[in-house]
């Protein structure tokens, strides 16, 4: 399972070098990057990133671990995120999730079998006006009502 | 009132910048660079803005932090972390009229003689993310970016930069830490970032809003800007509008505006016909306001402080008389405990122990004396007992609800489940 950047995915590394004084301030860029290309932060690409921006992996690992968006291990091909915080609560968010554990048959954490979805849910995306709401991969889908999830979802192969 | 912010956003296509440009787009910049940066920061100053990311503070007075004798490059950092629950204004202003942010941030960056500027954007917003990244490929083709701009000599790169999940990045100095690789780990002040902040460089972080601002400034002098609003809190406040209300949105309404006209006038009303119970009107850090209270205050950031609370970042949501307050601080508690940066012990404990008290009541196990336990870890975490305020933004409204409700919470534990079922 090594790791190495496509040749257009490293040019866009080399781009992010020239933004900062100092290469350590690429890390974020990069873990995006990584993910973009694997879906996942794999213990390969934080070594193969060290090796780039002169970093120790324990570094690069520690500030992975981090933040909620950079995903350590390989999850579902639609990563579904609900919204579970205050002003979505305030509208009907629990019974989102309860909803989507039943249809999915997976609990908060998990992906389904077939690999097809992974359920997280987090807290406030910034969408609270049109609560609930929640986001799958990089779209936000809102208002959400039981039929309007299962239409979405049916789109989603 | 005069809209200084949302004027264009009925626009289609306002995103393009040929449009943005028919509607006064980056019009300022030549009156910009015919005047000094000390005359801008002059100007900023005079008009009165004071930031719009939660603190307030006066954004004229914070650029002329930036030491005069400074050798270093100076950098500017708009903060577009946007997390703070109820809060959705500035992807708004992204998504709507983004050429007005570039625009704010090469007039600031011209002020404090910045030649790199970064925002940094939240990484759940990728989609404004894109429209922003799209933008400034089109600012940088017609020469409003780059080199030289419009022949003035000023040199100025924008880029974005990405952010991974972590409410904590909207504190200043953890978006530094994060923006340089690390963990977005909070770091003491002073030295305040004007002094030594990104690279330990002269930097100023300003939100995404209060940039927005900047072109109208500039454009219609500081008066006009004084004008709109109050006295101490001077223009126009976007406020997020959710919850329990019948048209939830955003809003640009002049400071001043009492909650109970914004809330009538402009939202609707509470759904289905009820009555307010409470209102939290600048986001979920800081104390909500009963009904009776709301209704004697204002939005803006001295008729907020007056009532014990704060205008913030205006994330103004309602709850109606059928809410469960117990519930909507477990939910809150819970926020707070999943975001501590974990750096500092009082916080890092605290935000668990708070939660894991307030999941108590609400599942109807709570003890007697577990609401005098609330009050004193809040008071053991709070005024500066951490390196940076989030164990006061997660105190705040637990004391606020304790003060407010607290019949609630002792009903809770009395009956041992929820009186509202």
């Amino acid at each position: 399972m090594s790791f190495e950047f496509t040749i257009e995915n490293k040019q866009r590394f080399e781009g992010y070098l020239k933004r900062y004084p100092q290469k350590k301030a690429a890390l974020l860029p990069s873990l995006w990057l990584v993910q973009e290309q694997q879906g996942w932060i794999s213990p390969e690409s934080m070594e193969y990133l060290a090796g780039l921006l002169d970093l120790t992996p324990a570094h690069i690992f520690e500030t992975a671990t981090f933040y909620t968006m950079y995903n350590m291990k390989p999850i579902g091909k639609h990563h579904i995120q609900v919204c579970n915080s205050i002003c979505c609560c305030l509208r009907g968010s629990e019974g989102v999730v309860q909803y989507l554990k039943k249809k999915l048959g997976v609990n908060v954490g998990e992906s389904t079998a077939d690999k097809r979805f992974h359920l997280s849910a987090v807290e406030c995306l910034g969408s609270c006006g049109t609560a609930p709401m929640m986001q799958i991969n990089n779209d936000y889908y809102e208002d959400l009502n039981e039929a309007k999830i299962d239409e979405i979802l049916e789109k989603l192969k | 009132m005069e809209y200084v912010l949302t004027k264009n956003w009925h626009v289609p296509d306002q995103r393009k910048i040929s449009v943005a440009e028919k509607n006064d787009a980056y019009s300022s910049l030549k009156k910009v660079f015919g005047m000094t940066p000390l005359q801008i920061i002059e100007e900023v100053k005079a008009s009165g803005l004071r930031g719009r990311g939660g603190a307030g503070f006066a954004t004229g007075i914070k650029w002329g932090f930036i030491p005069k004798d400074n050798k270093k490059p100076v950098y500017l950092i708009n903060n577009f972390d946007e997390s703070e629950p109820g809060t959705f204004k500035d992807r708004m202003i992204a998504e709507k009229d983004p050429h007005m942010i570039i625009e704010g941030m090469i007039i600031a960056s011209f002020a404090i003689g910045a030649h790199t500027a970064f925002i940094y954007i939240r990484g759940e917003y990728h989609r404004p993310w894109e429209i922003l990244e799209e933008a400034l490929k089109e600012a940088y083709a017609k020469g409003y970016l780059g080199k030289n701009i419009l022949g003035s000599g000023f040199d100025l790169d924008i880029f974005t930069h990405r952010g991974a999940g972590a409410y904590i990045c909207g504190e200043e100095t953890a978006l530094l830490s994060s923006l340089e690789g690390g963990r977005g780990y909070p770091r003491i002040k002073p030295p305040f970032p004007a002094i030594a902040g990104a690279w330990a460089c002269p930097t100023i972080v300003n939100n995404v809003e209060t940039l927005s601002n900047i072109p109208y400034i500039i454009n219609n002098g500081a008066a006009a800007f004084k004008k709109i609003g109050t006295e101490k809190s001077a223009g126009t406040k976007l406020m997020s509008a959710s919850g329990h209300i019948n048209k939830p949105g955003v809003y640009e309404v002049e400071m001043g505006l009492p909650i109970r006209t914004f809330l009538e006038e402009h939202l609707g009303g509470v759904w289905k016909g009820r009555k307010v119970k409470g209102v939290v009107p600048g986001g979920s850090s800081f104390a909500p306001l009963t009904n009776e209270e709301a209704m004697r205050t204002n939005l803006d950031f001295e008729s907020c402080a007056a009532a014990g609370t704060s205008l913030g970042s205006g994330g103004f949501y309602v709850m109606d008389d059928t809410t469960c307050m117990v519930r909507l601080l477990q939910f809150t508690t819970k926020f707070y405990a999943h975001e501590s940066c974990g750096q500092c012990t009082p916080c890092r404990e605290g935000s668990g122990w708070i939660s894991k008290i307030a999941r108590r009541i609400e599942s109807g196990n709570g003890r007697e004396r577990d609401l005098n336990l609330l009050e004193d870890v809040c008071s053991n975490v709070v005024n500066g007992r951490t390196i940076c305020v989030f164990a006061d933004a997660m105190a705040m409204p637990v004391q606020g609800f304790l003060k407010k409700f607290r019949h609630e919470f002792e009903e809770h534990i009395r009956l041992g489940k929820c009186p509202h079922g």
